[in-house]
């Protein structure tokens, strides 16, 4: 990942040029949006029981007959709203993980955080018998304290991105192991919906979670605003950004539990949705053409890729309407990161 | 003169050097023999060394260990001794053609292939026993290694290391998705699946390795042979072209030797992860950059932390056991995250 400081073009390029290229974010994010509205609307209305589009707007502005309030207010539209706000969470948590550790691999999932969610949740699952919010309230700690113990492990003097991937890594093994260990000694059963938990699904929508998912977005995603600005500079070198007066450490620390929190509240309502927080930021830069941090258009591209992967886990295919998102994620998202390889590679960019 | 000093001493402390590491691995030889002894005579039931060595070498009916040994603990011994130094020799071949102190054995897409073939037994066939496994983990491990290589090295610069990486951990997001949607709603598929999965030891018999071994022995001879060549290749990919190494050719080697062993290792006892991931560290760790060394180093040291997890897997939980591949992990990560806290990681 490259620094990139001025995001214009050479200053030679003609002024259409340029201001295509100033206009070109600008485009692309109410593209974004515009894709967003529609996927969240399809998902609204389809289903076994459809709905017109002007019953649809009808039934959003509170005009609707009793069963489209049904219908909407109670199934669909909490099911849309949880998966824009995961998607949200995951994909600004995976853009700032990858960002802060300098290395495209560092998704929450492979530094072992959504691993001490899953731990926390099976163990709740299988030997405690817990269900609904209190797996949420299990899964939210396990991955607090999976991330602070890395933090703490990785510690010496400070904290580099290197140390913080391998100790991640090490600590995912385990909470990898003690996950087999769960899997293998539980009735077979509750392991299914163990696994179903740990594909990471939007089968549990309720309005409560949502409330509380907006809430820590509403005071988290400030904070992602405040600290945004000194994570490029941080992008410098730990001995620039320091020459340049930003506080080091403390930044990266804020941001890192700001990117944990944000992580650990959408695993805790919807689990780890695989390959929303490692893809959706890659996609954002490749549309933008930057080496930037583009958080807006990777929230909105984490947005789209979960809403459309519920759509076509619901619709598409077989099971009723059981599979969860998080095995269409990772279908949808794996072959993208190919053909963004052999992409890179034409361009004689060598990945 | 210190030009000519640092001549004369570079040329006397090569041997010297040498010396210290062939002594360092005779030492691991020993530690070694003490895990295959400790192996054969620790259990549920605990067997003095007496009958452990009556029972290898002068089989008599009389002896009462004769069958727990013989039966259990000997397969398990040997296919515990090749599991951990295949995974080891592939663990050092892909942080060496990967440059990535990351990478681990199943990182061509191995464990993920071998897993689905094994899913697809199970559900499809109906196959439900580790040695009708054998052959399908084999052919997934091969089939998902050719398709991650062959991905990878599309385009004009062919197999660079990042490429490598990022379609190994795409092509085993997308199977691990298949995977999972093959088992969720099919609890009997998730039965007996789940027990493979995690990596074990236990109950092994003799005749899967006897099927096997051409390909190990292939695999080993291929990983020594390819050690001078990623020496070459730690030096980054223009100074290697510069030196006149094949590249391609190299690294296709090696894929071949680490689709052999992981693939025969993965059919023998199940996806085990993190052997081939942390003792190729260790290794370096002792013996330096000289890849014909770390081989060596990990041909020795991966069977003692696999045999070794074994043995702590049967002892912790009696009368039942752990598997091994859970154990491994939970005794080598912190080994690992001391590793990193205490040494200044040299990149690869």
């Amino acid at each position: 990942m490259t620094a990139r400081l001025e995001d214009g073009p050479a200053p030679a390029a003609s002024s259409a040029v340029r201001l295509r290229a100033k206009r070109r974010p600008a485009i692309i994010v109410a593209v974004l949006i515009a894709l967003v509205l529609l996927v969240a609307g399809v998902g609204i209305a389809i289903g076994s029981y459809s709905l017109t589009v002007p019953d649809l707007l009808r039934t959003l502005v509170g005009q609707g007959s009793g069963v489209d309030n049904l219908v909407v207010f109670r199934l669909r539209l909490p099911r849309v709203l949880l998966g824009a706000l995961v998607g949200a969470a995951f994909a600004i948590a995976g853009g700032l993980f990858q960002t802060l550790l300098r290395n495209p691999l560092a998704s929450p999932d492979i530094i072992g955080v959504s691993g001490g969610a899953s731990v926390a949740a099976a163990f709740g699952i299988l030997v405690l018998g817990l269900s609904g919010a209190a797996i949420s309230l299990a899964a939210f700690v396990g991955a607090v304290v999976v991330a602070c113990a890395i933090y703490l492990l990785a510690w010496r003097g400070g904290v580099t991105g290197f140390r913080f991937v391998l100790v991640g890594v090490g600590v995912a093994f385990m909470a990898n192991a003690v996950l087999g260990y769960l899997i293998t000694r539980g009735e077979v059963n509750e392991v299914s919906q163990a696994l179903v938990w740990m594909v990471g699904g939007l089968g549990g929508a309720e309005w409560g979670g949502i409330l509380v998912l907006a809430l820590a977005l509403a005071v988290l995603l400030p904070c992602v605003a405040v600290l945004a600005p000194r994570l490029r500079i941080l992008q410098l070198g730990d001995e620039a950004a320091g020459g340049l007066g930003v506080g080091v450490e403390r930044t990266r620390l804020g941001l890192i539990l700001v990117a944990v929190i944000l992580v650990a509240a959408g695993t805790a309502f919807a689990g780890p949705v695989a390959f929303v927080a490692f893809v959706s930021a890659p996609i954002a830069r490749r549309m933008l053409r930057t080496g930037g941090l583009a958080l807006v258009p990777s929230a909105l591209v984490g947005v789209l890729l979960v809403l459309a992967s519920d759509l076509f886990a619901q619709h598409l295919l077989p099971g009723a309407g059981q599979v969860p998102v998080g095995i269409v994620t990772g279908v949808v998202g794996a072959p993208y990161l190919l053909w963004l390889l052999a992409t890179a590679n034409r361009e004689g960019k060598g990945a | 003169m210190p030009s000519g000093t640092a001549v004369l001493v570079g040329r006397a402390s090569v041997p010297a050097a040498t010396g210290r590491r062939l002594i360092g691995l005779l030492a691991a030889v020993a530690v070694l023999l003490v895990v295959i002894v400790l192996s054969l005579a620790l259990g549920t039931r605990g067997t003095p060394l007496a009958n452990v060595i009556g029972a290898l070498f002068s089989p008599q009916a009389g002896n009462p260990d004769l069958v727990v040994i013989r039966d259990l603990r000997l397969p398990r011994t040997i296919v515990g001794l090749v599991v951990g130094l295949a995974l080891a020799l592939a663990g050092t071949i892909m942080q060496g053609i990967t440059r990535n102190p990351l990478a681990d054995p199943g990182l061509l897409g191995v464990n993920a292939g071998a897993s689905l073939f094994v899913v697809l037994a199970i559900a499809v066939l109906g196959i439900s026993s580790p040695a009708g496994f054998i052959w399908f983990a084999f052919a997934g491990a091969a089939v998902a290694a050719t398709v991650v290589y062959g991905i990878g090295s599309i385009g004009r610069e062919g197999a660079t290391p990042v490429k490598l990486v990022l379609c190994g951990t795409a092509v085993t997001a997308a199977v691990t998705s298949v995977i999972t949607l093959l088992l969720i709603g099919n609890t009997q598929t998730l039965g007996s699946f789940r027990f493979w999965q995690v990596g074990s030891l236990a109950s092994r018999s003799l005749d899967a390795l006897a099927a096997l071994w051409p390909f190990l022995a292939l695999g080993a001879v291929l990983a020594f042979a390819v050690g001078r060549m990623l020496n070459l290749l730690s030096l980054g990919d223009e100074l290697a072209r510069g030196l006149g190494q094949h590249l391609a050719a190299a690294r296709v080697l090696s894929a071949v030797a680490v689709v052999l062993l992981c693939g025969s290792a993965t059919a023998l006892a199940g996806p085990i992860v993190f052997v081939g991931l942390v003792v190729p560290h260790l290794a370096r760790f002792v013996v330096g950059p000289d890849y014909r060394w770390i081989l060596a180093y990990s041909a020795v040291l991966g069977p003692v932390l696999l045999l070794a997890a074994d043995i702590v897997g049967r002892l912790v939980v009696p009368p039942g056991e752990l598997e091994a591949g859970l154990v491994v992990a939970i005794v080598g990560a912190p080994v690992m995250i001391a590793l990193v806290r205490r040494v200044k990681l040299a990149g690869l």
